[in-house]
């Protein structure tokens, strides 16, 4: 072949050398578990759903976060967000407001109608789910998406359970329950209200039932021993509440002294004082040991709900109270200091916590039960084959974001158990901690905060309180999310290699590395700024 | 409650991409489209921030003029890496200077552009002159000097990476005060270079008036394809220097060369602005300052100032030097001025 002058060789180009032999280490995409979706009690995969909540894909994001909780409008409300808690977001300014993207995605599902898809085949058996709490709701969503015959058998009047007897409407109004629940049982779960399960084994064998799963909640209310008067009037705070769903008002006059110092005393307080009362909390700690969050707390003293912190009542009169002072010792207990003081109270409603009712587990063989509590193994079941219990019932945390993980969890369960086989959970990826990202990238940006109604119709209506984001808030605040952990396809990677050794796949697809000619520097380990990409060692 | 309503994405333009933005808002680079002027296979070493910061500069080049680029190369690392006969990794049109006269060769090409578009032999085609900043700020200097005086068309882009890499880190009149480069030994009262010697010459180029003067760093890659791109609108001499971190000269892991460049601009060490005709017309502001310690302390170039006793004194000398950056330039935005 003719040469120009003086060219002895033909023109080749650097692709026939292979870089990739001189690497020593290779980076490997992967995908982290984002701290959030670890921390979650129901499980949700939530760095999943926000990715496409921030694109605007609204509906995309519902259906990937109801894959594991079927009820987002109840959860962004009154889930106590344990994510946010874990945000990688606030190492950089604050937490992602997760719960409140949460809470606009099932409004927006209610708005629009959205329905779960139905169940693409049946197994032909029958679950029979008690109390149709958080837990049975759960449950029974999960057991129905899985093709199983469902029936929920609950006591009361409404669905719900605590979310209906417990929690009060300024903070979870009733449609909200209505609309979630009613898109469960269009799945074809059938809904028994007003039948109260007085024996499982009775009721599973006149159903025809394969498995059940209990949830029957922790109703009653506890009792402390107060010397009283026989004019005093004394109630539980549970009952109170429960009262509130159409029963009766409770009497309970102007001057309300309510004893303890967790959410329900709070939720009791705030729910006395709408109806024109005035409430005075007496709780034997401080403020900052109180088992109440502190925004309810707070939420409470901007209504004008009264506090005696480091107070027990001695003695209940008709009309008044004597309490004593407390003293917090060395390890941080509660004394008693010898100093009284009276408190004039038209009642005393005792918001000291809840046993379970066990009665509908009277004579199974296999149980147990401790401090009141099913005891059940890491598959939900108690000690009696086929009987699967969770939420407040066994031993927990009492939250509705635990009681809607355990009926999930149950559920997969139960579906195995059905099948003769057992539920092996996906292992669990690293997390990806702070120290895997590069929050360089990322804009600033405050976080949203939700509206919160007016002072006055907050002491005197039961109007929901906290308000809900509209569309441009809520898309702002999920764009806030940093994606720990997963791609969410920023090409840096692409960009950043100085030997165009990744290769670009496309939207949706993410990427690859080209080894051929990845020298192995890990540029891109680094400038990932969620920390999806992961340097390993090459084998010899 | 301040918010933007709308107008967040996330990561804004700091990432190479961002799925958010609509496709024209992307950078270059973060198209699967880009040319790749500088094919994989090269000879640089492991990160090598050279190889990147001419990928996103010659790119960004080739992206302004659809294709029609033709490049003079200096000595140096880029041309030694790139093209060994008979190999190369350039995909665009490329020719190999002298180590000091690549300013003099893009001024003739661009000069013969002119002849033969005049005959109409030719479509518009334009040229770009690149070499380190040996090549550049000491050996080349009379040549780029010349082509800014002529106001030659062409666009001249220096890649500093602060000595003579090719050849073994000899020291460079752009290496920064107190490195140890292996002329400009760790050794005696004063260890490496010395202080107010070496020549700046992104001022220098100022000093020209030539239409278009900018620095940049492999960080800040949209900054760096808006300088490229806005070069490439302009013509007469155009000079962008280009900060670009090397692992080997600098004794830096290979993993952070982008991670030093930002440090670099970060602390003020290296200022990043835009200029046109001798005036300076906008800086990157420094988003999160950071003391010379931080850019300091992972380059072994400057490891004799971390020893038992380190040199508080040098590293105050260094951070007095990034100061007066930063106020000569008003690095820290417009509410801090
Ligand atoms: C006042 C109050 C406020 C709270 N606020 C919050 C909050 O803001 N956020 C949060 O996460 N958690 C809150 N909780 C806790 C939360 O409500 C409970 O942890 C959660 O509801 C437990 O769910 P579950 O399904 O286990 O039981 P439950 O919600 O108690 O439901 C049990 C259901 O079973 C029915 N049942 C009982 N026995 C039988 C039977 N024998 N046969 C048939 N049906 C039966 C009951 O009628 C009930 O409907 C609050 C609790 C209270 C009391
Ligand atoms: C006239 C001449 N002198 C010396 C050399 C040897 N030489 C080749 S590359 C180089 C250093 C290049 O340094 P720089 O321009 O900063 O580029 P870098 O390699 O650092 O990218 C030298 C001294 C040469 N090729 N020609
Ligand atoms: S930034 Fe996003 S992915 Fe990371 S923890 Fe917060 S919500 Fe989860
Ligand atoms: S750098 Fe960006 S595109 Fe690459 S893996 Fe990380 S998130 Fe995905
Ligand atoms: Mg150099």
């Amino acid at each position: 072949m003719d040469k120009p002058f003086a060219i002895t060789l033909d023109p080749g180009s650097s692709l026939a050398n292979k870089t990739g032999s001189w690497r020593t280490f290779k980076p490997v995409y992967l995908d982290r578990l984002p701290p959030c979706n670890a921390t979650c009690p129901a499980g949700e995969n939530i760095q999943g759903w926000l990715f496409h909540a921030e694109s605007g894909d609204y509906e995309a994001a519902w259906r990937s976060l109801t894959e594991n909780n079927p009820l987002p409008a109840i959860m962004g409300r009154v889930c106590y967000h344990p994510c946010e808690g874990a945000c990688n977001r606030q190492h950089v300014d604050t937490a992602v407001g997760i719960n409140s993207i949460e809470r606009f995605l099932g409004d927006e599902a209610i708005r629009r109608g959205w329905a779960f898809p139905k169940p693409a085949v049946k197994t032909g058996k029958r679950v029979l789910v008690v109390g149709a709490g958080p837990s049975g709701l759960s449950a029974a969503y999960h057991l129905a998406r899985l093709g199983h015959a469902v029936e929920v058998q609950e006591a009361g009047p409404y669905a719900g359970g605590m979310m209906r007897f417990g929690i009060p409407k300024y903070r979870l109004p009733r449609e909200v329950i209505e609309a979630e629940v009613g898109r469960i049982l269009d799945l074809g779960v059938v809904l028994r209200l007003n039948c109260k399960v007085s024996s499982i084994e009775q009721a599973m064998k006149e159903g025809q039932f394969d498995a059940a799963f209990l949830a029957v909640g922790a109703h009653i209310g506890k009792r402390a021993y107060i010397p009283a008067g026989t004019a005093a009037k004394m109630v539980d705070a549970v009952s109170v509440l429960r009262s509130m769903e159409g029963e009766e008002p409770p009497m309970l006059g102007r001057r309300v002294v309510v004893y303890g110092g967790g959410n329900t005393a709070i939720d009791v307080a705030r729910t006395v004082k709408r109806m024109g009362a005035e409430p005075v909390i007496v709780y034997r700690r401080t403020r900052d040991k109180a088992p109440a969050h502190d925004f309810e707390i707070e939420e409470a003293l901007q209504e004008g709900v009264m506090v005696k912190w480091l107070s027990t009542i001695k003695q209940a009169e008709e009309g008044e109270i004597t309490i004593e002072k407390m003293a917090l010792d060395e390890k941080g207990f509660p004394q008693p200091t010898g100093e009284f003081e009276t408190l004039a109270a038209d009642s005393v409603v005792l918001a000291l916590g809840q046993d379970v009712d066990l009665g509908l587990l009277d004579g199974v063989p296999g149980l147990e039960v401790k401090d009141g509590t099913v005891q059940v193994g890491p598959n939900m079941m108690t000690g009696h084959p086929g009987i699967f219990a969770g939420g407040d019932m066994v031993p927990s945390e009492r939250t509705v974001t635990v009681a809607v993980g355990h009926g999930k969890k149950a559920a997969r369960h139960i579906d195995a158990w059905l099948r003769g086989t057992a539920y092996v959970p996906p292992p669990k990826p690293e997390i990806a901690g702070i120290e895997k990202l590069n929050t360089w990238y990322y804009s600033e940006a405050p976080h949203v905060v939700r509206p919160t109604l007016d002072i006055l119709r907050r002491q005197s209506s039961f109007e929901e309180v906290v308000q809900g984001l509209d569309e441009t808030n809520a898309l702002f605040e999920a764009r806030r999310c940093l994606s720990c952990g997963n791609c969410f396809e920023c090409d840096n990677c692409y960009g950043v290699c100085p030997d165009n050794a990744v290769i670009k796949l496309g939207p949706g697809k993410r990427f690859e590395f080209n080894y051929d000619y990845c020298k192995g520097c890990g540029i891109c380990a680094t400038e990932c700024p969620c920390g999806a990409i992961k340097m390993v060692a090459e084998g010899n | 409650m301040s918010f933007q309503p709308i107008k967040f994405y996330q990561t804004g333009t700091f990432t190479v991409g961002n799925r958010l933005l609509a496709p024209e808002e992307r950078s270059v680079q973060a198209s699967a489209k880009r040319f790749n002027s500088i094919n994989s296979g090269h000879r640089a070493c492991q990160g090598c921030g050279e190889a990147l910061g001419a990928r996103y500069a010659i790119d960004a080049a080739m992206e302004a003029t659809q294709g029609r680029l033709i490049a003079a190369n200096a000595t140096g690392c880029l041309e030694v890496f790139s093209t060994p006969y008979p190999e190369t990794s350039w995909q665009i049109p490329w020719i190999h200077s002298l180590f000091g006269n690549t300013a003099a060769v893009a001024s003739g090409i661009a000069a013969a552009q002119k002849v033969k578009m005049k005959k109409g032999e030719r479509r518009n085609i334009r040229v770009v002159a690149q070499g380190g900043d040996g090549g550049t700020t000491d050996i080349g200097f009379g040549c780029l000097s010349g082509m800014f005086e002529r106001n030659d068309d062409v666009l001249y882009i220096c890649y500093d990476n602060g000595g003579y890499m090719n050849t073994g880190v000899q020291r460079s009149s752009a290496t920064p005060p107190a490195a140890r480069t292996s002329t400009t030994p760790a050794a005696g009262a004063e260890p490496g270079n010395v202080f107010g010697q070496g020549k700046y010459l992104p001022a220098i180029a100022l000093a020209h008036e030539i239409p278009y003067v900018a620095t940049a760093t492999v960080a800040d890659l949209r900054d760096l394809e808006a300088k490229v791109r806005r070069a490439m609108e302009i013509r007469g001499a155009r000079y962008i220097h280009i900060l670009v971190p090397c692992p080997l000269g600098w004794g830096t892991a290979a993993s952070d060369t982008v991670r030093m460049a930002r440090l670099a601009k970060e602390t003020g060490v290296f200022p990043v602005f835009e200029a046109e005709y001798g005036e300076i017309k906008s800086v990157l502001a420094i988003r999160h300052r950071l003391p010379v310690e931080d850019y300091l302390k992972p380059q072994k170039r400057y490891a004799h100032l971390f020893g038992k006793t380190p040199r508080i004194d040098v590293i105050a000398r260094l951070q007095a030097l990034a100061d007066r950056n930063i106020r000569k330039y008003g690095l820290l935005g417009k509410e801090a001025n």
